[in-house]
């Protein structure tokens, strides 16, 4: 198979004597760094721990729906463990995966800066996601939370007796950790791009990132306070969601989903950012429909606030607000289709090589299509009725969230690791991974679609016997994902050591961060660069590489 | 020459040739002050509108609850103090001033002038947090705190003879009123607690004279996000204090 891979000669080729990671040594020269690039080595450690507690915690809930009575856990443990999956998994994996580690590690570098704008809020937003985790932890350690991740009132408020406001608070503290990050990338893409660097001359990363920033400061403060009126409706009996004091527990619904809806779009956009890239490398062609591109993502985060009572169709609210919100919904679709086009045009003759980034963005395509088609399932009104609170729904986000999201964070990981640690990924075992983890998630999902459609209720469980075949599949397709997962965690570890030396620009890319040393300097950029291209101009690669003589070392 | 010894040359061109080419203040990673200066300014405008969204969730519980309760909002909003109120957003709009003048001092480069109104500040952001302290414990006293121990006796047969008595059921409504008259006057003075930390921090190094060699960004973002927590009392007090009393 034809490969754009080019690495220096392994025999006399070294990494840099000088770099971000070789400029200081000690713990102390990590936690108190105000490099981008190592306080996104940071979150890329703290993202996987969580990740795997999250991980484990899904392991645990099908394993429990193996057979149908609750036999693995009681009711209770149940409702416990899929709270905290969820918690987790949405506030401190998904939220920051692909901004925190990849975005803080590129955007710099991709606006042609030598940092972020603010370094030590940069940092201080790390230490926020730190304390965030130990307070959701410790709620999980001291007893555990069984809200689900929705914190619905007045369950949440007055019918449960665990620890709901230490939850609440992690999350509280983990949120503004989303927020400063959000506004380090909009001051950075708007004051600290080189010169030549116009907007629509910034890769489409960028542009996913600044959408998904938009989103992080204008949602993230409102789910802080809608939390905050939780717990002082838990401790001080404040009663704004209350019914027995005439508050409403419908306002909660509106101002959580107010972000939690548009969080979806912060969780998906910086993935599609990832994909841009990584589709544009390996067919050698420009995005097809840049600004298109550009502003489908502006796009879905605009509508994406526009959009968030298609949570709440069986709640009572009322049928036109009702029907208004199911056409907005039916929008969101439209942009979301102009990216999965223009990144099918980009392919289409274009020179293609299946590296494996590509084949995670492949899998990427293809599972958020399925994802984001049965989204316009749940937001007709007819069959919401009928799908939601089913499997159908945690089948239709885990495509989007876990078969897109997840996908496009281990494609850009895989794509930028040569650039983050100057060494490649070994390529044939991660190939398997990326398959594995394809076939892994169709199996564990599918099947849940089915289930939903058949009628079987999320957030049980028990269940009747007649739904255990659909069951067994998904948890044995669950066993073949978590392989698929725990092989990056060790290749890449060992690739730290064994890996080959990539050099500058293994594929051939034409971002800016490619045309510097890998791994780079703490400083990014000897001297700023002037960009005088577009993005993606392989032209511009090409007849830049014929001039120069490319030293390593 | 590779990238290597590029930055080699460059580390020793910043580092012994000419190391004052630029002010101490210049931040590593960017190019010119006024870059500088740009990101820090549109940095904190970016986080006041994060703070507009905070408080916005509960001006909007306010928006839908006063409008379907609204004889318990008025009922509620009588029992408040119109003079301490009025006191309060006066001493408020007169710590807007003096920060003001402290941003000018920092601009003018006046050391002693700067420490004089950051203190003046600080008096008054606590003057306004006792005469808030005076506020609330009143509501304890008449038991108007939301909670086991709230009571409707007042809304229900008003002591005021000008007050217009309300049902048993619109009157528990009142709890609400006081729900949010907490949340937000709450939410609110955490903020100046924030900010008067904050000031204690900026006299210190107001005092070595941080401020007053052409450096005054923080000194201005501070300023900013003081009038923004002055204007979102601003909006409470008329809400929660003036809005339809004796209507």
């Amino acid at each position: 198979m034809s490969t754009i891979v080019s690495l220096p000669d392994q025999a006399t080729a070294k990494l840099p004597h000088k770099s971000y990671l070789n400029e200081e040594y000690g713990l102390k020269s990590w936690l108190l760094t105000g490099d981008h690039k190592r306080i996104a080595i940071l979150y890329l450690i703290s993202i996987t721990f969580f990740f795997v507690i999250g991980g484990v915690l899904a392991g645990l809930i099908r394993l429990e729906l193996l057979t149908p009575p609750a036999d693995l856990m009681s009711t209770d443990t149940y409702n416990k463990v899929f709270s905290m999956h969820g918690i987790i998994m949405i506030f401190l994996f998904l939220v920051p995966s692909v901004p925190a580690t990849i975005g803080n590690f590129l955007i710099p570098l991709m606006v042609g800066a030598r940092d972020l704008a603010f370094p030590k809020i940069n940092l201080l937003s790390w230490y926020l996601y730190v304390i965030g985790g130990i307070f959701i932890l410790s709620a999980m350690v001291l007893g555990g939370v069984d809200t689900g991740w929705t914190f619905t009132t007045p369950l949440s408020t007055h019918y449960l007796n665990t620890h709901v406001v230490t939850a609440a608070m992690g999350i509280f503290v983990a949120g503004f950790s989303s927020i400063l990050t959000g506004l380090n990338f909009i001051v950075t893409i708007h004051r600290m791009r080189c010169p030549g660097m116009t907007w629509f001359r910034l890769p489409l990363f960028v542009w996913g990132h600044y959408a998904t920033s938009i989103i992080m400061i204008l949602g993230t403060p409102v789910l802080a306070i809608t939390l905050v009126l939780v717990a002082l409706e838990r401790t001080i009996n404040i009663g704004v969601f209350d019914p027995t004091k005439g508050g409403d527990p419908l306002l909660f619904q509106h101002l959580f989903w107010f972000y939690s809806h548009p969080a979806v779009y912060i969780m998906i956009l910086p993935g599609m950012a990832v994909i841009s890239e990584v589709i544009s490398t390996f067919s050698r062609k420009r995005v097809f429909g840049y600004t298109a591109v550009a502003f489908s993502s502006v796009a879905i985060a605009v509508f994406g606030f526009l959009v968030w009572e298609h949570h709440m169709f069986i709640m009572g609210v009322s049928q036109y607000s009702a029907l208004v919100f199911s056409l907005l919904t039916m929008l969101v679709a439209v942009p979301s289709a102009i990216k999965i086009f223009n990144w099918s045009m980009t392919l289409y003759q274009g020179s293609i090589t299946f590296e494996t980034p590509m084949l995670y963005a492949f899998g990427f395509i293809g599972l958020f299509t399925i994802g984001g088609l049965t989204g316009i399932f749940l937001a007709t009104l007819g069959m919401d009725v009928h799908l939601t609170e089913t499997y159908f729904i945690v089948a239709h986000f885990h495509f989007v969230m876990v078969g897109g999201m997840l996908m496009a964070y281990l494609a850009g990981v895989h794509f930028w690791w040569p650039k983050m640690t100057g060494r490649m990924y070994p390529e044939a075992i991660s190939k398997l991974s990326a398959i594995v983890t394809f076939i892994g998630f169709i199996v564990t999902f599918f099947p849940q679609f089915l289930l939903g459609y058949l009628g079987m209720p999320r957030r049980y469980a028990a269940y009747p016997a007649d739904f255990q075949v659909l069951n067994v599949f998904s948890t044995a397709g669950a066993s073949i994902l978590g392989i698929g997962y725990l092989m990056p965690m060790l290749y890449l570890p060992w690739s730290l050591i064994y890996g080959k030396i990539a050099g500058n620009n293994p594929w051939q890319a034409t971002g800016l961060e490619w045309q510097i040393q890998s791994p780079p300097l703490t400083e990014n950029y000897v001297e700023i660069p002037i960009m005088d291209h577009e993005a993606y101009d392989y032209e511009w690669l090409a007849n830049k590489t014929v001039h120069e003589v490319q030293t390593v070392g | 020459m590779d990238s290597q010894s590029i930055a080699a040359t460059h580390g020793e061109l910043v580092g012994g040739v000419d190391p004052h080419s630029h002010p101490a203040f210049l931040r590593h990673h960017f190019e010119t002050v006024a870059q500088q200066r740009e990101a820090a300014s549109f940095g904190m405008w970016v986080f006041l509108l994060t703070e507009v969204m905070f408080f916005g969730g509960m001006f909007c519980a306010y928006l839908i609850f006063r409008n379907w309760y609204h004889p318990a909002f008025v009922a509620g909003s009588n029992t408040l103090s119109i003079t301490l109120g009025t006191t309060n957003t006066a001493v408020l709009i007169c710590s807007s001033l003096t920060m003001a003048m402290a941003v000018y001092s920092a601009e003018m480069r006046r050391r002693g002038q700067l420490i004089a109104f950051l203190l003046l500040t600080i008096v008054l952001g606590l003057a306004f947090l006792g005469i808030k302290a005076v506020e609330y414990k009143e509501k304890f006293d008449l038991h108007h705190v939301p909670g086991p121990n709230f009571s409707i006796q007042e809304f229900v047969h008003p002591t005021n003879p000008k007050a217009i008595p309300l049902a048993p059921d619109m009157a528990e409504k009142t709890q609400i009123y006081f729900s949010l008259y907490f949340a937000m006057t709450g939410m609110h003075a955490l903020h100046m607690i924030i900010g008067i930390s904050l000031l204690f921090f900026l006299v210190a190094k107001a005092y070595q004279g941080a401020y007053t060699a052409g450096h005054i960004m923080p000194i201005e973002n501070f300023g900013l996000y003081w009038h923004f927590v002055d204007i979102v009392w601003i909006f409470l007090f008329p809400l929660l204090y003036l809005i339809s009393r004796y209507r």
